[in-house]
């Protein structure tokens, strides 16, 4: 198979969508579901023991 | 200048968020003035300097670089530096973006009206002026992802990945836009000819929507929703994949702007079925932030900050919906060159972009002087008001008479010619643009109630330093 550039352009685009898929994946696994949660709660937690009186 | 590392650096945010409300009543004032004009052309007075075609780049640069780049500097500096528990990288480099950009601003605002202009839209200013901008971007990003690498948190929080992307792209956008040869001081020519310079030009202008006026405000949002409502984002799940899906599609929607021109058709038809894409991660986005306060919707009645910052998040939906619909061709070939795109961009200016950010500034007024909160609360609840009938009124008003002047620029009689002149279309928005200054004026004024407001804060208030948490505190909290 010839690598011209339209079968780059190809590979480009499949891997950007596969790479997409991948992060969807990995952001709803459920193994990091606790993870995102503690995440989540950044703004607050330590971060208003900071918060000028 | 107080360079330790207990305290964060909230000078700069100080200087960046007084002059967003600062840039925000010029910017403002000048877009009334313009809309003035189109009702009451005898207001340039004969000179010059005021023509409409000179004033309104500067008013487009004043409300979008001006008071919407100083909040975006002032939220970004104090997000980055309380979710990352660290200062500032550098306080003198900070601090040169401040006086770099304000410098910026004011070249701007001379040369613009003297016409000196390289009449790329939103791209207008200089070549000398281009590099000033250039040298600031580039020390905004050394102070930002600086801050990120000297961090005490493991995470680097969601809104943060916003601002990172709007600073990096912006970066590119403006380097590559901005490429020209300089003819004389005041005078550069493109480096690209023809098609492929509107393509460029079109590039930069659609993604500096949805880079700088997009994911920079998003930033705003993962981070002032979550704290003025006191909950975390409805799901942070959801705002992982909200980002990569942004920042895989919107490069691509550039060409939405050249239907109909001597752009490939192909690429017409690439930007259009982006664009088409793009309602998926923008409505994310929408839900994830107004479905925070699910379950208290109640704060909604009694907080006129979170009235600000949970309708500018409606007003970014509807925009959303419309821009999208808009980039379709046989949408776009009644509403280009009208009216309806003013309503459009305006609906997302003075609704999403404006809103959130006067939600985050009144957020950050008091915590920066030290109250517990704004000099008038009712008053913040007044400009609430003032602002969104005033932006009811204008887009409503932009978008009968754009599609009123789609209709009749292309109606034809039996015998093929026009049905009417182009100046009969002119005439019959008459009444919509009066309707428009209304709308226009209810804006501004709102403004100007903000800037009372935080002027009388900031005068019975005083500037305090916030402490950095000791490390032990941070690691308890994210173990």
């Amino acid at each position: 198979m010839d690598l011209d550039l339209n079968t780059l352009r190809t590979l480009v685009t499949v891997t950007a969508m596969a790479t997409f898929l991948g992060i969807v994946w990995w952001a709803y696994g459920p193994s990091r579901k606790a993870r995102f949660e503690r995440d989540a709660q950044m703004p607050f937690d330590a971060d208003d023991a900071g918060d000028a009186k | 200048m107080n360079n330790n590392e207990a305290t964060y650096n909230y000078t700069v945010v100080r200087q960046f968020a007084v002059m967003t409300v600062v840039w925000g009543v010029v910017g403002m004032l000048v877009g009334v003035i313009i809309a003035a004009q189109l009702l009451w052309p005898e207001l340039n007075f004969d000179i010059p300097w005021l023509s409409y075609g000179r004033l309104r780049p500067l008013h487009t640069n004043a409300v979008i670089f001006a008071f919407g780049g100083c909040a975006l500097f002032a939220t970004s500096y104090y997000v980055v530096q309380r979710t990352c528990h660290a200062r500032l990288f550098s306080d003198g480099l900070a601090a040169f973006t401040f006086w770099g950009w304000q410098a910026v601003i004011v070249l701007a605002a001379i040369t613009l009206p003297l016409g000196i202009t390289s009449g790329k839209e939103y791209a207008e200013l200089e070549w000398p002026i281009d590099i000033l901008i250039a040298l600031v971007w580039v020390s905004y990003a050394v102070v930002f992802f600086g801050t990120i690498f000297k961090r005490k948190i493991p995470h680097i929080y969601v809104a943060n990945w916003f601002y990172g992307a709007f600073i990096l792209t912006v970066a590119i956008l403006h380097l590559v836009n901005s490429a020209a040869v300089p003819a004389t001081f005041w005078k550069s020519y493109s480096a690209y000819s023809g098609a492929q310079d509107a393509m460029v030009q079109w590039w930069y202008g659609h993604n500096a929507v949805g880079f700088f006026l997009t994911a920079g405000f998003l930033g705003i949002m993962y981070y002032f929703i979550p704290k003025q409502a006191g909950r975390p984002i409805y799901s942070y799940r959801l705002s992982v994949v909200h980002f990569w899906a942004l920042i895989f599609t919107y490069m691509w929607a550039g060409p939405h702007h050249l239907h109909y021109t001597a752009l490939p058709e192909w690429t017409q038809s690439l930007g259009m079925v982006f664009s088409l894409i793009l309602l998926a991660p923008s409505w994310g986005g929408m839900i994830n932030g107004i479905m925070t306060l699910s379950g208290a919707w109640h704060k909604l009645r009694d907080d006129p900050i979170l009235k600000f910052l949970i309708v500018s998040l409606s007003f970014y939906g509807m925009s959303t919906f419309e821009g999208p619909m808009m980039s379709i061709k046989t949408v776009n070939a009644l509403s280009h060159y009208t009216d309806w795109t003013i309503g459009h961009v305006h609906s997302g200016a003075l609704g999403w972009v404006g809103l959130v950010s006067m939600g985050a500034i009144y957020f950050l007024i008091p915590k920066l002087f030290g109250r517990t909160e704004m000099w008038s609360v009712r008053l913040i609840n007044v400009h609430f008001w003032v602002a969104t009938v005033g932006i009811v009124l204008y887009i409503a008003a932009m978008w009968i008479a754009g599609v009123m002047q789609g209709l009749m620029w292309r109606a034809v009689g039996a015998d093929g010619t026009l049905t009417y002149t182009f100046v009969e279309s002119v005439k019959a928005s008459y009444p919509f643009y009066a309707i428009r200054l209304l709308g226009g004026v209810l804006y501004f004024g709102g403004m100007v109630i903000m800037a009372w407001n935080v002027f009388q804060t900031i005068a019975e208030g005083r500037k305090v330093e916030a402490p950095i948490p000791a490390p032990a505190t941070s690691v308890a909290a994210h173990a």
